[in-house]
Order: structure tokens, then sequence, then C-alpha cells
């Protein structure tokens, strides 16, 4: 599977997460927030880039406990919770944040 | 919730058996797995060009199955289609599909049986109802075979005692081994296998998630309880499923974990080696995936010099600990090679090898060795949802039904609101979450919603008559599942957690009054 955008061409698995990770930049995290009807505001933004952070360094995405643990940090306690990042990203905040930052799908009894 | 293409089944006001609606599931087909995923289990990487090639292959599959396990050629043989099973599975109950019917489901592979394997069926099988392989057959088994969770429900029901879950995962090896293997599953076999978990959580990554809750439990508690990694002769070395660590509201019961540790005072570790209860091996009844994972909890028990094996809140887990880890691995009595004669020697006698954690924790309270405040769990009224493999495939503490009693006795233990779901949907007549055996995936979506029917239909009751909030599990799947399906059901998607989420609530950490 594959999509174009901006004249390239993105390969993705069968769900449509990213094959290469190096392929990702903004305006891919935007073209599949779009695929995903998730309207990117800031508050997405550092989720997404939190994310990025994580997995470069530990190369998996943060439990979601983590994450909630660092939004907080930064946006706030009200928003240290998995309850705002459902907000954010419905369809839930570990696979779809991932797919939009261009990471691979977590797996296993999640 | 993503806009889905199928409607929510309605509660039924009586729980009568549907009508069928033919191919009404015949669309289902969880994603393939690739070359490359397959190649990393040693699986044929895909289909034949040529069908021939691919119907010699997975007849020589079958028949080498027939030959190695008489189980398998007795469940093919007994079925006298008497219908017992028919509207005992949660998929026909919830999709109408008739093939997900078990009985019908087991058709798709005993026509093959009867053409292939009896004399019968050779001479005339059109009179006996034989059929010859064909891909189109090929394809509806990986459609309805990966409709079935394993759960073993209707084999309770069955007459002649056929483990339709035995047929379901013969069937599912025959696939694995022609070049068909479902990507969900086999993705995580590779990934357990390089990694040692099926999240493909690195150690690094497991020591971070971990310290990170040690500083948040001190916290939160004021009490230093600690999740010991790799900590070489620790007493207990504790296997769970990798959710545990990942994903909500399963972390919930690896806290609770850490405090029964820590108030008992016995020294414990993780492995970051062995960092996964879950064997998906099970799924596809592919014994040699299944010992291949399994050795991985030896090693890691031979290299910390443990006493004593636990097992967290895992479903299919506990089955495969408890049913098949002694020949497996040698962990408990059964293998006689020498690396499992040393670990035997190694373990404890006087503990059960394994342990279940609910056992273990169970043994804590009845030796008054753990004190809890109940009305901490006072907002809660709870309902216990009991996981089929270990209802129906295992057992905990040392009478029958112990598997059911004891999480149920832990609950009781530490929270003072309990209700069960009606009697016809739990212990060993349970019903499915609708995610098990290799489903919990998301292009399943349709039979996960469907299939979690009957289950949110009796949740509903206790809801609506008893004001239950909170439904307690003891499986990484069901929580998984429940917290997905549950919205879609009018249900708070919080209200699922785990028997150790309870525990945590309630447990006293210090000596205070």
């Amino acid at each position: 599977m594959a999509f174009e955008l901006n004249g390239k061409t993105y390969e993705t698995d069968e769900e449509g997460y990213l094959i290469n990770l190096g392929d990702w930049d903004e305006d891919v995290a935007r073209f599949l927030a779009q695929q995903e009807a998730v309207a990117l505001t800031e508050n997405h933004w550092e989720v997404i880039n939190f994310l990025r952070d994580y997995y470069n360094e530990f190369q998996i995405a943060p439990a979601v406990r983590v994450l909630t643990k660092a939004i907080g940090k930064k946006l706030g306690a009200d928003k240290g919770n998995s309850q705002y990042l459902y907000e954010l990203f419905p369809y839930g905040p570990a696979k779809q944040a991932c797919k939009i930052a261009g990471l691979p799908k977590p797996t296993g009894c999640v | 919730m993503a806009d889905l293409e199928f409607q929510i089944p309605k509660f039924r006001e009586i729980a009568e058996v549907p009508a069928i609606g033919v191919g009404a599931m015949a669309h289902s087909r969880p994603h393939v797995a690739n070359e490359k995923i397959q190649e990393a289990l040693g699986y044929q990487t895909k289909l034949d060009a040529d069908w021939q090639t691919t119907h010699d292959k997975a007849i020589g599959k079958f028949g080498e199955l027939l030959g190695k396990y008489r189980s398998l050629k007795v469940f093919m043989d007994s079925c006298v289609h008497c219908g017992a099973c028919t509207d005992k599975c949660h998929y026909f109950i919830g999709t109408n599909d008739p093939k997900n019917m078990p009985v019908a489901r087991q058709e798709l592979m005993r026509s093959v049986y009867r053409r292939y394997f009896t004399l019968a069926g050779k001479m005339f099988p059109g009179l006996v109802g034989a059929k010859d392989l064909t891909k189109e057959l090929l394809d509806e088994w990986y459609t309805y075979f990966w409709q079935c969770s394993e759960c073993r429900r209707c084999s309770v029901f069955c007459p002649y005692g056929i483990d339709t879950a035995e047929v379901t995962m013969a069937a599912r090896n025959i696939l694995d081994t022609v070049g068909y293997g479902q990507k969900y599953t086999n993705e995580i076999l590779g990934k357990i296998n390089k990694i040692g978990n099926n999240l493909g959580l690195p150690g690094p990554a497991l020591e971070n998630t971990l310290e990170g809750l040690e500083e948040d439990l001190k916290e939160d508690t004021g009490f230093d309880i600690k999740y010991p990694l790799d900590v070489q002769g620790a007493e207990v070395l504790l296997v769970t499923p990798s959710a545990d660590f990942f994903a909500e509201p399963h972390i919930e019961s690896l806290i609770g974990y850490g405090k029964v540790f820590h108030a008992a005072g016995i020294s414990w570790t993780l492995s970051s080696y062995a960092s996964e209860a879950g064997n998906f091996g099970l799924f596809d009844g592919d014994y040699a995936m299944m010992r291949k994972v399994a050795l991985r909890v030896r090693k890691a028990a031979l290299e910390l010099g443990v006493k004593r094996i636990v097992v967290g809140e895992c479903g299919h887990a506990w089955r495969v600990a408890y049913a098949f880890w002694n020949t497996l691995s040698g962990l408990g009595a059964g293998a006689k090679d020498p690396f499992a004669v040393e670990l035997q020697k190694q373990l404890d006698p006087r503990h059960k090898q394994p342990t279940h954690i609910c056992e273990f924790t169970w043994d804590l309270i009845q030796q008054g060795r753990l004190k809890f405040d109940k009305a901490a769990n006072d907002h809660r009224v709870i309902t216990f949802h009991d996981s089929c493999n270990v209802a129906r495939a295992s057992r905990m503490g040392d009478h029958p039904g112990g598997q059911f009693d004891i999480p149920r006795n832990i609950i009781r233990a530490v929270a003072n609101k309990y209700v069960d779901m009606a009697p016809e949907t739990i212990r060993e007549v349970t019903f499915c979450c609708g995610g098990g055996g290799g489903i919990l995936t998301d292009e399943l979506i349709e039979a996960r919603i469907k299939g979690a029917l009957p289950r949110m239909e009796a949740l509903k009751r206790v809801v609506d008559e008893h004001g239950v909030n909170f439904m307690a599990a003891i499986c990484a799947i069901c929580k998984a599942q429940f917290t997905k399906v549950l919205p879609y059901y009018g249900f708070n998607m919080r209200l699922i957690g785990g028997v150790h989420q309870l525990v945590s609530t309630a447990i006293r950490l210090g000596n205070e009054q």
C-alpha cells in the first residue's frame, strides 16, 4: 500500500502505518491525520513530538502512563490523563497517535 | 469512534437463537502475514503460485497432524452433527452467520477430512458430504477459523466432548504451513522471539518504564514500592503480559502485584529476557513455536536462580503455564532433559510451580499476611468476567472450581460490593470477551464488537439492576478488548479493570492502623 503527497510516494502497511520511518515529516503527519479525521492542534503536536523523541531514544512508543505523565508536565495536570489523550486521538492514543507520528503500531494485547 | 460500516447488535429482550444470515461475515478476513513475518518464524513465506502444490502441502500437513494428534482424528470422526453447540458461540449469536456455528465452522475442515482420509469419502464423496480442498475452501478456512477465539464454550455443551479449539488450531497450523499466516499473531511471535515480549519493548525501555512507575508510586503512597528487573537470586520470577507495562487499565494490576510483593516482604524480579507471559504459539497449535516461546522463561529462571515462578493476569498464558509448561520447559514435573531437571531441582517444592498471581495473593490473604481497607473500594460495584482460558482450560488452588472461586474470593476480601453476572454467562460457561485467541486486531473489529454481544447483555443486566461500575478480569486480551468495545454498547471504557487493580486500591502498605 502507498499514498502520494507533494509528488512523492510513501509506502505504508495494510493499516496505513508508514513503512519507512525516515519518510515522516510534518506534511506527512498532516496528511495521515486528515485520513484519520483528526484536526491537528498545538496540543496534538506536543503528543506527536514527545512520541517521536521517545521512540528515537527507546525504539518503541512510550507506555500510555509515561505519555500521560509527560503531557501532564507540559500542558498542565488536568491534561495528564488518558481521557484527555482520547479526546485528542479518539481511536486510542497509542495506535492513532503512533500512526500520525509515523511510528509502527504497538502490538500485543493492547 | 470511527464510522462503522455495520450495525452494532441490539440488546435482545430474550436471548433466543438468532435468525440465520447466510454469508453475513463472509467478507471478514484478517491481514495476511507478509513474507518477512512468515520467514522469521520459519514458515513458508507465501502461497505457492500453482494451486496443486498448495493443495498437496495442505493435505500433507493435515495427514501429519492426524498422525501426531490422535485427539484431532477423534474430533474429526466423532461429531454427529447434533447441533448442541450451534447457539453456544458468541460469534454466531452476534453475527448470525451460520458458518460461525461451531459445528459448521468445523465442517469446513471435516468435509476435507472425509474426502482424503476416510474410505467412504474417497469412494463416494457426494454421499458423505466430502469435499475436495479448493482455493475457495481454503479461503473460507482463513475467514472462519479467524472468527473463532478458541474459547471452548461450545465444547462444554458437546456430548462427545469435542475440543473445538483444537480443530481451529489445527486449521491455522495448516494455513501457516502453506504460507497463509495471519499478520497479527505471527508478527507478535516474531517480536517475542527477537525482543522477548509481544509489544517489542526493548530492555532499556522496560527499565525506563519501571523506574517511572516507582517514582509515581513513591509520590502517591510514600512507600518505596520496587519493580526489580533482572535481579539475581530473587525468590520469585514474575512473568506477566507485556501489555501490563504499556496499556491501561493493565498497568493498574502491575501496580497491584508490586504492592502485594512489597506488603508481604517477598523478594521478586521481572526478567528483561522473558518479559512476556503470553504465548501466541498456542493460537495456531504450533507446539514447536509454543516451546520456543516457553523456553525463554526457563532460561531466565535458571539464570536468575529464582525459587518460584508466578504468572500475572493473562488468560491463555495461564493455560500454557498450567497445562503445557511442564513438558515444554520442565517448569513443573514432566520434562526430563538436563535443563528441565536442573530447573526442577532449583525450584522450591513447597510451592505450586508455576503459581498464578491470584493463587499467590489469596495464599497470603489466608495466612493473614496482607491487610486491606475494604472501604477504599466502596466507590465501586464490582462484577467478575471469567476469562475463557482460565475458566475452561486450567485450575487454581487445590479444589475443583478454584479458578472461579479464588479471583472472587480476592475481590470479596478487598471490596464490599460484589455481584455475579447471570449464571449461564459465568464460570465454566462464561462468554468470551470476543477478542481472544488471535482475534484482537483492528481489522477484525466487526467480529470483535458483534462477538461481545452476549457478555455485554449480561453486563447490562447487572449495571441496570445493581449499579455495577467495574468489571474485573484477569486477562490482558479481555482488558484491551473491553476497553475498545464497551463504548459501542454505551458503556464507559473505564468499566473494565484487573483483579489486582482492586487489590492495589485497598491494600495497606505499612503498619498504619
